[in-house]
């Protein structure tokens, strides 16, 4: 992580703000266009409240978009226009799955709650935005963060307020609220594991010593990531949620890896990766299930309940889709339970096709490139770190629940970010994004020229000077 | 609703999404370097016409004129500041060339904001120092303040 001055290579980061507007507008496209052909292909008419719900859609961007011309005119021009892209297809499809559940007989508005979750994490990203002027504040929080993401995490724990939904731990209940504690936590821990990594990465990367082909890190400097391996299995083993453990484990040997640039961690960390999965396997009834599913899942179709039926069904779905999908109203995608939440890219995959989950993968992909390029050009190692840790947040996220619905690996239990029905996680990402444009801001803006005013004073006559 | 206006709906709606990924990635691609920051307004204006109007402010009273160095094997070197922004290193562009294997090619530069000077590093290998301080940001210099570069310590001048 060398220091770099941009203004010795000769050039600047542009505004693009131009850019960006008139990726919105094509984002907007895709929203508002999914949600009109939704209404085409199921009730063969265009929606009545088309201009409303489109009108809706169009202020929370167009909000989202003066708010980053005004506070960070330099923040990256991509990663807005993709994830309101992403979020407009979420709501179409997850409109398209209410009309189908009320076609069978019961009234659904997923789609509406959804609506207001976006409306919230919008504000809660030019909130953001606002009070977040200089990433580098966050450095201050690194333990106070930490504290709160483990508490975070601790709360479906408590008897009262945590409730177990389908096997898994990991909601509170207050009142007529629920909440995924787990998502926040995420953002925090990402905080955390930068603010500890920047201070700690050089007794982490030299002392060690060299076994066979790998550095192998010092003992005393493995703390924090058996402590962490701990922490992943806790949630594995009390919260029953796979894919959590699976991502803050990962999260972790990502950020580990590229603060101290050692292989030798992800020898360790994938070691003690397989370790745990191989113990899960034999200690945990559910995890067994998850994995035998995975390897036999026609074997289990019709023999325990929705825990095989979800996958096949998926699988059938995307099947009958192909290569451009059934379209919108011509599908079937009720039948996966759950298709909302966490199989929402297995109903893509069946009305919109392969064409269609291939271009979502690639926005994905889009997000954690941008993000990845903001912590290149970034000229501190926390906001290198950060934004590193929030980009892998998003690839292992999309990963596994990517991954689990098309059967590459056992399926897990995770939100796809911004597609799915989900509030928590809806929320969370947002926040994830503002912080991500805060530190894209500050990478960009072009460094301060010092020798630009001297010759500004008594300037009488400028002339075209040409050099060698 | 016909058979053929839905498939039609449908190839239109997969163009739109495929349109807005592509676009996505042509603004990436332009994106990728930057905006060239235009010659005239990068070395051309400190480096060649600076003589003429810089001068009136340099008459004032305890403004330094020139960077003399004071320590280190090229010890006696003088630049007058009008030739800010003033680039120091063993390299063959540099307004002081030092001969010390301790600086970088492109070490650190001098240069004007107002009636301040600055002194910033560029990315040096050993660091650049002011007092006993290594810096990491540009930092305001006054006369005589001590810049450590390698062996060699420079300074304002009057």
């Amino acid at each position: 992580m060398s220091q770099t001055s941009s203004s010795l290579m000769g050039f600047v980061h542009r505004r693009r703000r131009g850019a960006e507007l008139f990726l919105l507008v094509l984002a907007l496209a895709v929203g508002i266009g999914a949600y009109a052909a939704v209404g085409i292909g199921v009730q063969e008419k265009i929606p009545a409240d088309l201009f409303g719900y489109g009108g809706w859609l169009a202020a929370l961007v167009i909000v989202a978009h003066v708010v980053i011309r005004v506070v960070a005119p330099y923040a990256d021009p991509v990663l807005l226009p993709v994830v309101a892209a992403l979020n407009g297809l979420g709501l179409a499809v997850i409109h398209r799955l209410d009309l189908a559940k009320e076609a069978a007989g019961t009234k659904h508005d997923y789609a509406q709650q959804q609506l207001v979750w976006m409306t919230l994490g919008v504000i809660l990203f030019v909130a953001t935005l606002l009070v977040l002027r200089d990433h580098r504040n966050l450095q201050r929080f690194t333990y106070t963060s930490g504290l709160a993401a483990i508490v975070l995490l601790l709360l479906p724990m408590l008897p009262g307020i945590g409730k177990s939904v389908y096997g898994a731990r990991i909601w509170i209940h207050l009142g007529p609220f629920n909440f995924q504690p787990g998502e926040v936590a995420k953002v925090l821990l990402v905080m955390t594991f930068a603010g500890y990594l920047v201070l700690h990465r050089d007794a982490l990367a030299l002392a060690g010593r060299r076994v066979v082909f790998v550095d192998l890190p010092r003992g005393r400097d493995l703390g924090p990531i058996l402590a962490m391996w701990l922490v992943s299995l806790g949630i594995l083993v009390f919260q029953r949620d796979l894919g959590s453990s699976l991502l803050f484990f990962g999260l972790f040997l990502v950020m580990l890896y590229v603060a101290t640039e050692r292989p030798g961690w992800l020898v360790v960390g994938a070691l003690m990766f397989a370790g745990g999965a191989t113990a899960a396997y034999y200690l945990f009834p559910h995890v067994t299930d998850r994995f035998d599913i995975w390897l036999h899942p026609f074997d289990y179709y019709n023999k325990n309940g929705d825990q095989a039926f979800q996958p096949v069904e998926a699988q059938f779905g995307m099947g009958w889709g192909g290569l451009i999908g059934r379209g919108f109203g011509d599908g079937d995608p009720n039948r996966v339970p759950f298709a909302e939440s966490d199989f929402i890219v297995a109903a893509i995959g069946e009305e919109l096709g392969l064409t269609a989950v291939i271009a979502v993968v690639l926005l994905y992909g889009l997000i954690v490139e941008r993000a990845l390029r903001t912590a290149l050009i970034c000229r501190d190692g926390f906001g290198k770190l950060l934004s590193t840790g929030l980009g892998s947040v998003f690839a292992l996220q999309v990963f596994v629940v990517v991954g689990g619905v098309t059967s590459l690996i056992p399926l897990t239990g995770l939100t796809t970010p911004f597609l799915s029905y989900g509030g928590s996680s809806l929320v969370a990402n947002w926040v994830i994004v503002a912080i991500l444009l805060r530190v894209s801001d500050q990478a960009r803006r072009p460094a301060p020229q010092l020798s630009d005013d001297t010759t500004a004073i008594g300037d009488d006559a400028t002339q075209v000077v040409k050099l060698g | 609703m016909s058979e053929l206006t839905l498939f039609l709906i449908r190839i239109a709606y997969l163009a739109i999404l495929w349109i807005f990924v592509l676009s996505a990635i042509s603004v990436i691609r332009s994106d990728m370097f930057g905006a060239r920051v235009p010659e005239a307004a990068r070395g051309g204006r400190g480096a060649g016409r600076a003589p003429k109007p810089a001068k009136q402010p340099s008459k004032r009273r305890g403004t330094p004129t020139h960077l003399a160095v004071t320590e280190g094997s090229n010890a006696g070197e003088r630049v007058d500041l009008d030739r800010a922004p003033i680039l120091i290193g063993r390299g063959a562009d540099a307004a002081i060339r030092l001969d010390d294997d301790y600086v970088s090619t492109r070490h650190a530069r001098i240069a004007a904001s107002g009636d301040q000077w600055f002194v910033e590093d560029l990315g040096s290998t050993n660091g650049t120092y002011v007092g006993t301080v290594r810096i990491t940001q540009p930092t305001t210099i006054t006369l005589g303040t001590q810049v450590r570069i390698g062996k060699t310590i420079l300074e304002l001048r009057k």
